[in-house]
């Protein structure tokens, strides 16, 4: 016991504090003690992508830092992007487009997507497919993913511009 | 009464058959709140891992558990010694086989499960997991199926070559079975003496379905009541519940057994699994809940594999190129124990369905099945039953007959197809074919991508690339396909011994809703999207008025699963014909409360009506109220129906595809270029979620054919065991694919469907191969083996002398 740390979180706007073993990874630590299951594991080899969150403003995947490095972090995850009354535009889009099949990728493939929309929010196919590139899906074969977040893009787009 | 709004908005507002209705499923998957297996959090819950082999094979001579024990937090460790009391060290497998639940005495493949470590977490657990101090002695590693049959290094020291195997007697120690269906010696005769012969070799390489989510399970047994209950990645969560009976001897109606989401099957969730099993006795030993979820690279290396087939060809013809005869024989590597998921009479699953979507009026095909050092199982990874091996064999040896009669590869497969009007046909391996038209298919695909523009283009391309203009050659790759889908029937189709038919229970609510209840299991298919659709259609609520659940074995009738692309043709009829029942007893109810005879009243989109009176109906919303409410003489209240049904055949979709593949000879990339894709399904439910399957279908497809491979050195050590080596396409890889269809419905269908989820992936794997091949065609190439990776490619060109 004595090796644990004390760790500080917020996740999704909440604060969290709790004691962690300096090896755990932030992906036990979403899901198994603040019990935030949407993030999943596909690998823990930081290949598929299935974990990603988005830590301070970046996409990491959450299989490959250690709860210790995220000490004092802000982490968004796919339970924070929307809330059932009020989707997030990505959210919308997947379902309208068939972006998703067993759903197992999504929340990383959002939550990816929404980070790829800030960073760039007029992508080309190609930049939404090698923005993603880091997050699997066996499933969808992928076109309707893309066209989903292209759809998003447009859909932001046309709602900052209505707003100027 | 007037009728406030038009017929069309009312079939509009069922959403029924036939249209792209939006997923319900998506809710929950899109705000992070799927409840898979791995997100299962019981009080107490522990946490477990596997010892697992490091050696292909190797007898152990001890396991000291004292150090692991040791470890604060370690809560047990079961061996085969703590299973074998209760019998369960060993289980019988789907093929008519047994394997070891924990190594009792040896080890037979890199990964096999030595000890199960339960501890309070899963941290402590794999710390444990390395304190497990288990003493091998190596034995000669047989990885060839060809070598084994030859060698003297018996793998399975617990059989007796004397007493026949599950398919019948065995030739060598390393021997499984020897499948055999056609006419051996007129194939011959006909071989023999035909104007053209084409032979080929080719390696069908082992692979495996990968889905996202690996496997896993939770068990909980309340000793008070004596329940258990066990949560797990099931594909057939009722077949688990039966053999975890027969093996447990916990009778049935105390296991509930629960298929929460699943994160992708694609065959890999079909069988029973040891960590499964253990996770029972785990929960029995310890009394608390026991957690087991794979990691990626136990999932790649102990749960089952797919294909692993080296089949061997020939095929004749007359000069003009039709097709007169046709030879297979497959040496199967089934890996240490014989775990293939088919059902029982078929030890090579499908695999008679070789003849393809041709007229061939005589064939044989042979199968050995053989023990080898490598990881249990040959599952149909989104396929039916060995189909992908078949169709994959087939659609070469048409590309191999084309080269050897000099003849477009388009043109040859027109001469041979099936005709429409010989269906019902009768193949010569076995199958009778339920519907199919394959020439207009076929003619619009090769139309839709001017398949002729495209042979000129190739022609031009050679010539650019001999004159030295260009890297880059250009292959079309043609695939026709025919599958067989939809196991039942019953008197043909059993998995451990239970026909395999399939259910549906219906319960209409007061108010006009309803749920419905299916023995089958969507990983991701939609079915609570499509099967409401077919209920809409049939009992006229609305989709949305009508909640699909599946996977809990207290709730839903008993059924055989989803893989092999069954669903449709065999759950999805359940449905109809459940609906059907119901519709029956509405119109009884809607006779009497328009005061007409049962006969004076049709069925109407959303109602039944007074036959030549439309103003005079009752909605079947009206209806149901008046099945809880009202006294109707002759009739039980309530409205209420189930249906298991035994399909009386398997439905054949088929589908067209060309891809345009260009590769580039100096770095074995190929980029392609188009993807083309015709689907015959026959009815079609929801042409989104069709879309949607296809799409995933050909990318597993590319997958398999580009590059993905559980690949072995010499000493069993498995090479590709992370996603490292293992290749699964990112977005960055897969083309954007063109689809299209035709509908040809199942004559014996209820609703005329026929399946889809799976015929991407058969009809896919030969056409991206054909690609590849075709494009070194006019410098030579017959036949290169899959995977076509970007170093086997180069290899190719090399061999060609395109590099001189
Ligand atoms: S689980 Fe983190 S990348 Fe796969
Ligand atoms: S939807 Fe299944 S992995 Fe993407």
């Amino acid at each position: 016991m004595s090796n644990k740390m004390h760790v500080k979180l917020n996740v999704n706007g909440e604060d969290h504090e709790f004691l962690a073993e300096p090896r755990e990874l932030l992906i036990y630590a979403l899901r198994e003690k603040l019990n935030i299951t949407g993030p999943h594991v596909g690998c823990e080899t930081t290949h598929c992508g299935a974990c990603t969150v988005t830590m301070n403003g970046k996409s990491v995947k959450s299989c490959t830092v250690f709860v210790a490095q995220a000490n004092g972090a802000e982490v968004t995850t796919i339970e924070g992007l929307g809330q059932p009354d009020a989707l997030h535009v990505l959210q919308e889009n997947f379902k309208e487009h068939h972006g998703l099949q067993c759903g197992f990728c999504t929340p990383g493939m959002i939550t990816r997507a929404a980070k790829l929309l800030e960073e760039n929010p007029n992508p080309t196919e190609e930049e939404v497919r090698f923005g993603i590139s880091g997050n699997i899906c066996r499933c969808t074969g992928y076109q309707n993913i893309v066209k989903s977040i292209l759809s998003a893009a447009s859909e932001l787009n046309s709602a900052k511009e209505a707003a100027q | 009464m007037k009728d406030e709004i038009t017929r069309e908005d009312r079939v509009a507002n069922l959403k029924g058959m036939g249209c792209s209705r939006k997923r319900v499923e998506d809710a929950r998957f899109t705000q992070g709140q799927g409840n898979y297996v791995d997100d299962v959090k019981l009080p107490g819950m522990l946490h477990a891992d596997f010892v697992r082999s490091p050696y292909a094979h190797a007898r152990i001579k001890s396991i000291n558990i004292d150090a692991a024990m040791a470890l604060p937090g370690v809560k047990a460790v079961l061996t085969a010694q703590d299973l074998e009391p209760l019998g369960l060290h060993w289980m019988p497998t789907l093929a008519g086989d047994k394997q070891m639940v924990l190594a009792d005495g040896k080890v037979l493949f890199q990964g096999q499960e030595v000890a199960f470590v339960v501890a309070a977490d899963r941290y402590i657990a794999a710390d444990a997991v390395e304190l497990v101090e288990v003493e091998y002695e190596e034995l000669e590693v047989v990885v060839d199926p060809f070598k084994a049959l030859e060698s003297d290094v018996v793998l399975r020291e617990d059989l007796d070559l004397s007493v026949p195997g599950a398919h019948g007697p065995r030739k060598h120690a390393n021997h499984i079975f020897t499948w055999e269906m056609g006419d051996q010696e007129a194939t011959e005769q006909v071989l023999d003496s035909a104007e053209v012969v084409a032979t080929e070799e080719m390696y069908y390489h082992r692979t495996h379905p990968c889905p996202l989510e690996t496997c896993g399970s939770v068990a909980s047994m309340d000793k008070v009541n004596g329940k258990l209950t066990l949560w797990g990645t099931f594909q057939a969560p009722h077949v688990v519940r039966t053999v975890a009976s027969l093996l447990s001897g916990i009778e049935e109606h105390n296991i509930r057994v629960i298929a929460p989401d699943i994160g992708g099957g694609f065959g890999n969730k079909v069988g029973v699994y040891p960590g499964y099993i253990c996770s029972i006795v785990a929960s029995i030993v310890t009394g608390a809940p026991v957690k087991w979820i794979e990691d990626r690279m136990e999932n790649l290396m102990s749960t089952a594999f797919a294909r692993d087939y080296w089949m061997k060809g020939k095929i004749s013809a007359t000069k003009e190129g039709k097709i007169t005869g046709l030879h297979c024989h497959v040496t199967a590597d089934h890996g240490a124990f014989d775990a293939c998921a088919d059902p029982s009479k078929f030890p090579a699953g499908f695999m008679n369905i070789c003849t393809g979507s041709y007229d061939i009026p005589v064939a044989y095909l042979g199968v050995d099945g053989v023990y080898t050092n490598k990881a249990p199982g040959g599952v149909s990874y989104r396929c039916s039953f060995r189909v992908t091996e078949a169709v994959y064999f087939i659609e070469r040896m048409i590309e191999v007959l084309a080269i050897e009669l000099d003849m477009d590869p388009a043109e040859l497969r027109s001469i041979n197809f099936i005709k429409k009007e010989q269906f019902p046909y009768q193949a010569p391996l076995g199958w009778e074919y339920d519907s199919g038209d394959y020439q207009p298919a076929w003619d619009k695909a090769l139309k839709a991508v001017d398949y002729k523009g495209l042979r000129a283009e190739q022609a031009e391309r050679v010539e650019a690339f001999k004159r030295g203009e260009t890297r880059k050659i250009m292959g079309i790759g043609l695939s026709f396909f025919t599958e067989i889908v939809g196991a039942g029937p019953v008197k043909n189709c059993d998995i451990l011994g239970m026909g395999m038919f399939d259910s549906c229970e219906i319960r209409i609510h007061p108010t006009g809703s309803a749920v419905a209840r299916l023995g089958t299991i969507s990983q991701g298919q939609g079915h609570a999207t499509t099967f409401a659709q077919i209920l809409a259609t049939e009992i006229g609520l609305s989709a949305d008025s009508i909640t699909i659940e599946e996977g809990d074995t207290d709730t839903a009738p008993y059924g055989l699963g989803t893989y092999g692309s069954r669903s449709t043709p065999v759950a999805g009829a359940a449905t109809a014909m459940a609906g059907r029942k119901i519709r029956a007893k509405a119109q009884m109810i809607a006779a009497y409360l328009l005061e007409v005879h049962d006969d004076d009243v049709e069925f109407d989109v959303d109602r039944f009506v007074v036959k030549g009176a439309p103003e005079r109906f009752k909605t079947m919303k009206d209806i149901a109220y008046a099945a809880y409410n009202q006294a109707i003489p002759g009739l039980e209240p309530g409205l209420e129906a189930v249906s298991y049904y035994d399909p009386p055949n398997m439905t054949y979709p088929f589908g067209a595809y060309v891809c345009v593949m260009d590769i580039d000879v100096d770095t074995g990339v190929p980029e392609i270029r188009r993807f083309y894709a015709l689907d015959d399904c026959g009815t079609r439910i929801n042409p989104m979620v069709i879309e949607g399957q296809v799409h995933g279908g050909l990318t597993e497809a590319l997958a398999v054919a580009l590059g993905q491979e559980i690949a072995y050195d010499d000493l069993g050590n498995v090479k590709t065991g992370t996603l490292m080596d293992f290749f699964l396409p990112t977005a960055w890889e897969v083309p954007n694919y063109e689809t299209d269809y035709t509908v040809t419905p199942s004559p014996h269908h209820p609703i005329g469907a026929k399946g889809v989820g799976e015929s991407p992936h058969v009809g896919g794997v030969p056409c991206f191969s054909n690609a590849v091949q075709d494009a070194f065609r006019p410098f030579g190439n017959r036949h290169t083996n899959m995977p076509h990776d970007h170093w086997r490619i180069w290899q190719t060109a090399n061999d060609l002398g395109l590099h001189d």
